[in-house]
């Protein structure tokens, strides 16, 4: 681990460390920190911000950055909220797309601005951060509702609220430990019978193990009932929609020649372009990852909230950001992956779990966090600094 | 995304690089690569003025020269990022047109800068492969590309790296240079072009670039080399090619030169000892 980290890369270690060290700290302070109800109402609380970090990531791995992605995010969510409002009486079908694509088409704009006219994206989004937040004003307020339009959609409101079934969960949960053990196996016989260099066979079993462990216990935690006065079971449909899009952004992030350009431009961008790769087109694609991203993110924020108002929600890129970043995600470019946000989000969200069930004010809360950030930046930093004075 | 480099332009030159040499090359076959009269301005400023120049097949041609004598003009044009403002670029007996990164690249001309172009973030296969990356259904085939790595550096007896799924920031200069121009030999270079490839290393790092080299040559590669290094130019070239003031003054097999000639050669672009090819300009 300290090669890695004098190599720029911290890995995930520290992180997962850092994160049972909070969960054993909140445990000890508060028995019901570890119950089924509050971890399932920590997962759901943390998937707004997995989902923004992972929309952050995008960028981030190119060296540059979105100020503005808790704003258009929600903007998107704005969008789909009215469009299912008996005023329009649109269908889900076509709201919730319409929400992503509005983000997807800002993500866009950046890009272009960014690629084409060459303007540094911390100036391009924050002036997107201003201008959106009044276009999220005017939105909400225009609707007459006061301020606030809340959500009158079962699918939309079912996004956060809504559960699979205990049996479905099970499913879910065996299906996917399943897929995931087939394929580290698969990858490790391939590289055997290649004759290529392979992990130790005792690690790749400590590796399964540990998956199906985990996979049992959260499908045990989403399955035990944590209703008060009616039965609540089963996974919330956010934490699929969470894994779906953590599945697919690591596909492309590692599998696809986009993830590999988008990862090497943040290295060294000139030496892709050398070798005949179109990088502004690598670039504009990662800004409108980081729009579909966010678009889901905005989504399931509205949900959240059962609405949208017209108070926008100015800390939530910072989480996005923050997210990213304590995961093990560079600031400087090249190094990320989509589980960096999860971790980063999982941390986040147990911050402020953890500080409400001891009745902490939201200011201790703010300085926990901005703590934890600047340790992780810290790191970051002192690792690439290490790395290039090797 | 599209990095399949275009079909060169290539036309029969007029005159056989052969009959036309200036450069005193005796050769009876055809060069890989023949320069005549190419010329490069930029506005007014004449960076590099007339030369000719021939690069055989499987040898290693050092060109050499004082700072700002046009040597990397010189390799820029032969790369196609700047096209020649005169002259004729003749690769195989055939007067290429339209010049440019992508028909040097379709040629098979790789160019090994001094920065060397790599991503320090991606490991040594995935520096390899950049641009150039094999797929399977859609998806990056990664036991392929490792294998082929693992085969490639086998071959250039490039035995220094631990393994290919290192990141080449973990990487020695020497090592770094080693895998910058096994990828520009992994692309079917046929002329391995390299700009001060032994700068700032080691003595044993630059012992393993220059046995990098001279392994590339006898598998039939043409090299051409900048270097300012003249102990390395002597003990790794078979000829060389001196500029000063923008113009080849001397080329030729490397048993005509020694070093006080090839110093003579860069610092006032004459020498007694050795036949010159042009005037040098005041």
């Amino acid at each position: 681990m300290y090669k890695r980290l004098r190599q720029g890369d911290s890995g995930m270690v520290p992180v997962v460390i850092g994160l049972l060290l909070l969960v054993t700290y909140f445990q000890i302070r508060n028995a019901a920190f570890l119950s089924s109800g509050n971890l399932v109402n920590l997962f759901v609380q943390a998937t707004i911000f997995i989902l923004l970090g992972m929309a952050e990531i995008w960028v981030l791995l190119l060296g540059e950055i979105d100020l503005s992605i808790g704003i258009t995010s929600v903007l998107g969510g704005a969008v789909a909220v009215i469009l299912v409002d008996p005023q329009f009486h649109v269908s889900w079908f076509l709201a919730l797309p319409a929400g992503i694509l509005v983000v997807t088409l800002i993500g866009a704009l950046y890009g272009m601005v960014v690629v084409r006219l060459n303007v540094p994206s911390f100036i391009v989004t924050l002036a997107g951060f201003l201008a959106f937040q009044g276009v999220l004003i005017y939105v909400v307020d225009s609707q007459g509702t006061g301020g606030t339009i809340p959500v009158h959609e079962k699918v939309l409101y079912n996004l956060v609220y809504g559960n699979l079934t205990p049996l479905w969960t099970w499913i879910l949960a065996i299906v996917g430990v399943a897929i995931m053990c087939y394929r580290i196996i698969k990858r490790d016989m391939n590289r055997r019978s290649s004759g290529l260099v392979t992990e130790p066979m005792a690690y790749v079993i400590i590796k399964v193990v540990l998956l199906v462990a985990v996979g049992l216990i959260l499908a045990k935690i989403f399955d035990a009932n944590r209703g008060t006065f009616i039965v609540l079971r089963g996974m919330p449909f956010a934490i699929p929609i969470d894994i779906g899009v953590l599945v697919i952004g690591t596909f492309i992030l590692t599998r696809t020649k986009a993830g590999r350009y988008i990862n090497a431009i943040g290295g060294n961008s000139e030496a892709v372009r050398r070798a005949g790769v179109r990088v502004n087109r690598y670039r504009l694609l990662a800004f409108i990852l980081t729009g579909i991203t966010g678009g889901i993110g905005g989504l399931l924020y509205v949900s959240q909230l059962n609405g949208v108002n017209d108070g926008p929600p100015s800390t939530l890129t910072l989480y996005a950001i923050a997210a990213a970043v304590i995961g093990g995600t560079s600031l400087f470019g090249g190094r990320g992956k989509m589980i960096h946000a999860v971790v980063g989000g999982l941390i986040i969200a147990t911050i402020y779990n953890g500080m409400a069930l001891l009745s902490m004010g939201a200011s201790t809360q703010y300085i926990v966090t901005g703590i934890v950030l600047l340790a992780a930046v810290t790191v970051d930093s002192v690792a690439r600094r290490n790395s290039a004075t090797r | 995304m599209d990095t399949t480099p275009e079909s060169p332009n290539l036309t029969a030159s007029s005159r056989g690089p052969s009959e036309q040499s200036g450069s005193g090359v005796a050769s009876s076959s055809v060069p890989l690569l023949s320069l005549r009269g190419v010329s490069k301005n930029f506005g007014p400023v004449q960076a590099i003025q007339g030369v000719n120049l021939d690069v055989p097949d499987g040898q290693v041609t050092a060109l050499i020269g004082d700072n700002g004598a046009g040597k990397s003009v010189l390799i820029k044009t032969i790369s196609g990022i700047w096209p020649p403002s005169e002259g004729k670029i003749i690769w195989k007996g055939e007067e290429v047109h339209d010049h440019s990164p992508r028909t040097a690249t379709a040629l098979g001309i790789a160019t090994v800068y001094q920065d060397l172009a790599l991503c320090d973030n991606l490991d040594i296969v995935q520096n390899m492969y950049l641009g150039r990356e094999e797929t399977k259904f859609g998806a990056l085939d990664e036991i392929k590309m490792e294998l082929a790595t693992n085969q490639l550096l086998k071959d250039l007896s490039v035995s220094t790296v631990k393994s290919v799924r290192q990141l080449v920031a973990s990487l020695s200069g020497g090592q770094r240079q080693a895998i910058a121009v096994a990828r520009a030999v992994m692309r079917d270079s046929r002329l391995v072009i390299l700009d001060e490839p032994t700068a700032a290393l080691g003595v044993s790092q630059t012992r393993q670039v220059l046995e990098l080299i001279r392994t590339l040559s006898s598998r039939g590669i043409a090299v051409l080399v900048i270097s300012h290094n003249l102990n390395d130019v002597f003990s790794v070239a078979d000829r060389i090619a001196v500029m000063h003031l923008g113009s080849l003054v001397s080329n030729g097999p490397i048993s005509d030169y020694d070093t006080n000639s090839a110093v003579e050669l860069i610092t006032t672009g004459q020498s007694s000892r050795v036949p010159t090819t042009l005037a040098p300009s005041s």
